[in-house]
């Protein structure tokens, strides 16, 4: 982890969750400004749109547009959902801002909560991270009982409550709206859009539901100014964003920088490649992003905006590093299976489809792919996309386009060949996934 | 059917929801039953439900769904390793393969000893520590290399 930017500024030492490190980073002074001058929620959602600050859980949605979607003035419950559930393959950032710096997140959501007048929270961890589940619950304790959080907050009349709920291992509860159903009890399946969670969300009350690290993002937004935040990154690319890096480097873990930086500045970050070898391909958001090979993205800075104009996405800013020892027909195999492990069933396209392109990647990594093969892996994902009732199905369906349309010729090699173009003790040696039998 | 504690424990995850929706504690109290009996038998997910007063179809439903809940005995220890992409490339799927020769056993199986249980695992969001393995669902080990993979077994031969 990379104690540099703004989330992540000063968090490397073992107590840096605790509320009085947090307090002595400046910790609360947003907070504390909003409620003592009483400033009015649009002047807040104001600065968020003047920072450009775009959802960093994956979809890139601009948070201050979302936030004036919220009926303030509408009577009854209205309730405020961040999602931590976090198991996009490749993206771990979430889990070093709940460990390391908490607060920020308390922060952000209570006001968040004191713009869109919600009376009442949750944030939705990740199932295989209780560790970190129970360090958010301290901090939840450690806020509660300075005042910070629950009925009056600071003296005001402003009360917000805010709990934890721990998922249990379903990748789908990542998507907002099976992150609502599994909060209410149930099996996390997506519901249709519309109705939006604004206009029917949590227990069918309207419901504003962002990222970790976009409510991290709210404090130092409402103390640095909307155009200060903006101006860390580039137009449209409002701020630093935290970047997982993972694979082929030498130091894996999360970087913090500003929007705009090139990838192989980040690339030099995290070490460089593993062993000096050559970059292969990368995985620029998450694993259903697109794969670029490694000149394009030599090429791009990290931002979505770049990203975007190369064929991929920035997505959740998980950086997949793949270099030349790598099989990549292995590679999407792995991922594929994951799309039919997690598909919630609900849809017959991504219920089956998923299943089809994992078995059709399986058999060509495993010398019975036919060459009619690659026509149908395309005809099969024209067949899901778009016709999901959530994106899982073009999440499913991404990999397998891009990774055909830039590696091809080592998947036709495949299905000729009855065998890796990569060497098996290369890959062994390399990239690791291989296993010898 | 459950200890005094576990029930205690429970209550605490109701009162986050409001009064009139005890079903969102459903997640929690699965988790806490199953961390006191080892694992989900249909008794139990029953018992659950009634004491959260909602249909107990419903509650096996969130229990089948949910891939941490064991619906099935395992042993003392579960251990389930990540070998999804990002970890494979940082050696995830050596420490699986590892974990396989040492055990003796393959994913989803226990060893006669009724000690260990292996499992394959989906992202868990810390690919950056790779090779990653869940140890009983709650404890994460990160960077297990396999001396790392042999210290960890031999203090939990003894738990």
């Amino acid at each position: 982890m990379s104690g540099s930017g703004l989330i992540l500024a000063g968090v490397d030492g073992d107590r840096t969750w605790a509320l009085q490190d947090y307090v002595a980073r400046g910790g609360y002074s947003a907070l504390r400004k909003v409620i003592s001058e009483k400033i009015a929620p649009e002047t807040i959602i104001a600065e968020l749109k003047a920072s450009s600050l775009r959802g960093r859980g994956g979809a890139g949605f601009p948070t201050g547009l979302k936030w004036s979607f919220m009926p303030r003035s509408f009577p009854g419950a209205k309730y405020l959902a961040c999602n931590s559930d976090e198991g996009e393959p490749g993206t771990f950032k979430d889990r070093d801002i709940l460990r390391y710096n908490p607060h920020t997140v308390i922060e952000g959501m209570t006001i968040a909560a004191y713009a869109m007048g919600c009376e009442r929270g949750y944030n939705y961890i990740h199932g295989e991270i209780f560790e970190v589940y129970e360090r958010f619950e301290a901090a939840l304790a450690e806020a509660r009982s300075a005042g910070l959080l629950g009925q009056n907050i600071l003296g005001s009349d402003f009360s917000f409550e805010l709990f934890a709920h721990h998922g249990y291992g379903a990748y789908i509860c990542g998507e907002e709206t099976a992150l609502l159903e599994s909060i209410e009890g149930k099996k996390g399946q997506p519901r249709f859009k519309p109705p939006f969670p604004a206009s029917y969300g949590l227990y069918g009350k309207p419901t504003t539901i962002n990222n970790t690290e976009t409510f991290a993002s709210v404090p130092f937004i409402l103390n640095m100014g909307g155009e200060g935040f903006l101006n860390l990154g580039k137009p449209n690319n409002g701020g630093t964003k935290l970047f997982s890096v993972s694979g082929h480097v030498n130091r894996p873990g999360n970087y913090e920088v500003a929007m705009g930086t090139p990838f192989a500045e980040l690339l030099e970050m995290a070490g460089g490649m593993r062993a000096g070898r050559k970059l292969k391909a990368v995985i620029p958001g998450g694993s259903s992003a697109p794969v670029l090979p490694g000149s394009v993205m030599m090429d791009c800075t990290m931002d979505y905006d770049s990203i975007s104009k190369a064929g991929s996405m920035l997505g959740s800013g998980a950086v997949i590093v793949m270099d030349e020892t790598t099989c990549m027909v292995k590679a999407l195999e792995r991922l594929s299976y994951f799309y039919f492990e997690e598909s919630c069933g609900q849809c017959t396209p991504c219920r089956e489809g998923t299943g089809w392109l994992y078995r059709v990647v399986h058999r060509i990594e495993n010398g019975l792919g036919r060459k009619e093969d690659l026509d149908l892996l395309n005809s099969v994902t024209g067949n899901i996309m778009g016709r999901t009732i959530c994106a899982l199905g073009d999440a499913a369906s991404m990999p397998v386009q891009s990774f055909v349309k830039h590696f091809g010729s080592e998947f036709e090699y495949h299905i000729e060949n009855k065998k890796c173009l990569v060497p098996p003790e290369v890959q062994y040696e390399g990239s690791q996934i291989y296993v010898r039998p | 059917m459950l200890s005094q504690e576990s029930l205690q424990q429970i209550d605490r995850e109701i009162a986050k929801y409001p009064p009139d929706q005890k079903q969102s504690a459903v997640m929690a109290a699965l988790r806490i039953a199953q961390v006191e009996k080892g694992w989900l038998p249909k008794e139990l997910i029953e018992f659950v439900a009634s004491y959260l007063g909602m249909p107990a179809i419903a509650a096996y439903e969130v229990a089948s769904f949910y891939n941490m809940y064991d619906l099935e005995p395992v042993g003392r220890h579960k251990i389930t390793v990540c070998t999804n992409l990002p970890c494979a490339l940082s050696g995830g799927v050596h420490a699986a393969d590892y974990l396989k020769k040492k055990l003796g056993i393959d994913f989803n199986e226990t060893t006669p000893d009724g000690k260990f249980t292996l499992k394959e695992g989906e992202c868990m969001g810390a690919c950056g520590d790779a090779p990653v393995l869940l140890v009983n669902n709650h404890h994460m080990c990160s960077w297990m290399t396999t001396e790392k993979i042999d210290q960890i077994l031999a203090e939990l031969e003894d738990k």
